[in-house]
Order: C-alpha cells, then structure tokens, then sequence
C-alpha cells in the first residue's frame, strides 16, 4: 500500500509505548541543531549573560523531561530523593543517556558546603563550537547547565547551576566543569512540603515554615 | 585514481559518530516551544522552523556530498531517490521513500517511515497550524539549492495532524545553470 510506512498512529501520544531508548541520529545532525538553537537565541538577546539564560531554560525544558522519562523507564518510577542519590542520578544515568558516557567526575566543592561540580574534558555540545574572541566568557555548556538544573529542580533539589571553562596544564583545550550551588533548604534538609493543623499544604517563605502551628496563609 | 564508489546509506550512518535520539528529539521540541513563546504566531513558527531548516541544508549539503562519494544525478528522480535513501538515513538514522511522481518527473513525495523529530510530540489545540517538521522541508530546501535546484517543499501529510504518515511533496521549480564566480581571465 502507499504511504503506509512501519510506523502505527496511536489516537494519544501517552499510549504509545516508551522506546528503549537505544535510537540514535548522527552527531553532525545533532550539531547542526544545536548551531541553529545558539544562532536563533543570539538574534534575541542584548549581551551574553541573557544568551546564558535563554540557553538555559532551553536546557531546563529538556531535563525536566529527561528526569520524568528515566524515572519511568529505568528506576520504575521511583527518583532519587537523597542529594548524593541524584547527584549520582544525573553524574551516572542521565550524562550516559543523554552523552553516551558516563561524566568525567563528580565532586564536592572544597570550600562551600553548598557546592559540586560535574567535570568534562570535552562537553558534547561544545564539540564543534569555538567562541569568538568578542564574546568573553561565553559557554555553551549554558544549555547542559540548563538541563542539569531541570532534572534537579524537578526531583525537588533546587540549585542554581552555571558552566564554566577551567584551563587544564598542557592541554590546549580547556575543560568544562558545570557548577552546581543547591540551594538552602537542600543542605539544610528541609521537607519538601508539610501539612498544617488543618491538614493543608503549608507555606514555605524564604526557609519557615508558615501555617505549622499558628499561621497558616490558606487556612486564615 | 579512479573516483571512491558511492556509499549506501546504511554504511555511512555505521561509520559517523552518533548521538542519543532522545536527545535531538527533546532538545528540537526545546527549540520549538522557545519559538512558541517567542513569535506567538504558529505561522510565524512555521516561517522561523523553515528558516534554520534552510540555514542547515546550505550547510549540510557539504558534509553529505563529502560522506557519500555520490557523483552528479542525472535527473531530478535520482536526487529524489539520493535525498530519502542516502540523505535521511546518514544523518537521521532513517529511511524514506519516494512515490507519488508526477508525469514530467518534476514533483514527488518522500514519505517518512520514521520519524526522530516527534516522539513524545502531541500538538495541543493552540498549535494546530504548526507544521513541527517544518524544520525538515526547510534541510531539504536549502541543500538542494546549493546544487542549483530551486525547489518548493510542502508537507501533504503530517501524523500529528491525524494523517497516517508523513509525507513531503518536493517539487523542482527550475535548476539553476551552473555560473562560475570568476571569469578565467581574472
């Protein structure tokens, strides 16, 4: 018959079953997409820290469903709730899946607390891209920061997540080590949500708890 | 030294570097949501999709005639044939076919028995004009211009719209005379 390829319509997107995951597209395909992605981005913005974010939220959209997807497909529909479990989640699963390999390394920021650091000597995204001269700090690694925040932010570990290029002795290119500052609550290990006297959902301003005991903004 | 025979598509896709699908898959929807929000208008989405499609291909054309060793098509059915069964497959991983001539040979649909752009994809009410693919008709538009073939590239059937494949109508408007940039004299 014509026109009938081996692909089968599914009346909803959420009937279809979940690939394994092993399809893949050429490198270069890739490359020219993501060119077009910096190339777009770059015609709406005014200076390079606004190309970052714009990189970046492109980025979170990914890794928001990248975590929903592998959560499904992989771990049975459990996440990570542990800091170490998520860090590892996405140093581990997610670069593997998304990079082909696991990340070069995972540490712990020596001076905060707060702070860890996923290292790559050579970031996928930034194979064929060389910055020019006029636009300084500019990394587009933005974009994996990106989804490296949207897997964790959407697990409920809120981070700010920044890349940046570290030169390494007698290597001409430089390496990209994507920082990741969690943010308060994730150190001090708050609960993601809690219930009030009356049962509903409190309130998290800036750390306190609001609505525990006396004050509840949904319940007044 | 004779000329490297041409190379199927198959052996191409086997020997380049390849990245997850998933990855391209989401990282395109990124893109187009960015424009969603951006442009507001699903036309003017579909002008913008064409557009990197278009700045891709001129670019594109380089590394498939690079890769594949193909030498010139004789006619438009060849190139037809060399963009579903070379072209698709070296860079997406999939193939096409072409059917549906018209009787002067200058218009067919390739039809897309897979497609890596919309897994996980479902238009919602607000989007129903949007070609997603657009991006594709724009590849295919811009490659062939760079060996002087003018085209015009439609889609015909889109499954997200509730079409049972996808299919693209290319259809030759004129081939452009090869003229050199230089006169030999110079």
């Amino acid at each position: 018959m014509i026109g009938t390829g081996k692909i089968k319509q599914y009346a909803n997107v959420l009937d279809k079953p979940l690939g394994k995951g092993k399809q893949e597209v050429s490198l270069s395909a890739f490359a020219f997409l993501f060119s077009e992605l910096v190339q777009y981005n770059q015609t709406e913005v005014d200076n390079i820290s606004e190309l970052e974010t714009r990189l970046e939220d492109a980025g979170y959209a990914v890794g928001a469903r990248v975590l929903e997807l592998l959560c499904h497909r992989d771990k049975g529909n459990r996440r990570e709730t542990r800091l170490l479990g998520i860090l590892s989640f996405v140093h581990s699963t997610v670069w593997k899946v998304l990079f082909g390999k696991v990340a070069d390394s995972l540490e712990k920021g020596t001076e905060q607390e707060d702070e860890y650091m996923i290292s790559e000597k050579e970031l996928l995204v930034n194979r064929f891209i060389s910055i020019p001269k006029d636009m300084g700090t500019f990394h587009c690694g933005a974009f994996v920061a990106g989804i490296v925040k949207g897997v964790l932010e959407n697990a409920g570990f809120p981070a700010v997540v920044t890349a940046h290029f570290v030169p390494v002795e007698g290597q001409q290119r430089p390496r990209t080590t994507i920082l990741i500052k969690f943010a308060e609550e994730v150190i001090l290990g708050w609960p993601m949500s809690m219930l009030c006297n009356s049962g509903k959902e409190a309130v998290n301003f800036s750390g306190y708890w609001y609505g525990i005991k006396d004050y509840c903004n949904k319940c007044s | 030294m004779p000329p490297a025979a041409p190379r199927s598509g198959d052996a191409i896709f086997a020997s380049v570097e390849r990245v997850n699908a998933e990855l391209f898959t989401l990282t395109y929807g990124a893109i187009v949501r960015q424009l969603l929000t951006d442009l507001e208008e699903v036309e003017e989405v579909n002008k913008q999709l064409d557009q990197m499609g278009y700045n891709i291909g001129i670019r594109l054309i380089d590394e498939f005639l690079a890769k594949s060793n193909v030498s010139r098509c004789v006619d438009f059915k060849e190139t037809a044939e060399m963009i579903a069964k070379v072209g698709f497959k070296m860079f997406l991983g999939v193939t096409a076919s072409v059917m549906n001539w018209d009787a002067d040979g200058t218009c067919c649909s390739i039809v897309l028995e897979d497609n890596p752009l919309v897994d996980f994809v479902e238009l919602p009410d607000t989007c129903q004009g949007l070609y997603y693919c657009n991006i594709l008709s724009g590849v295919i538009r811009g490659a062939l211009e760079m060996v002087a073939m003018k085209t015009e590239v439609t889609w015909i059937r889109d499954m997200l719209r509730g079409d049972d494949a996808y299919e693209l109508q290319v259809k030759l408007l004129k081939q452009v005379p090869e003229e050199y940039p230089y006169k030999d004299d110079e």
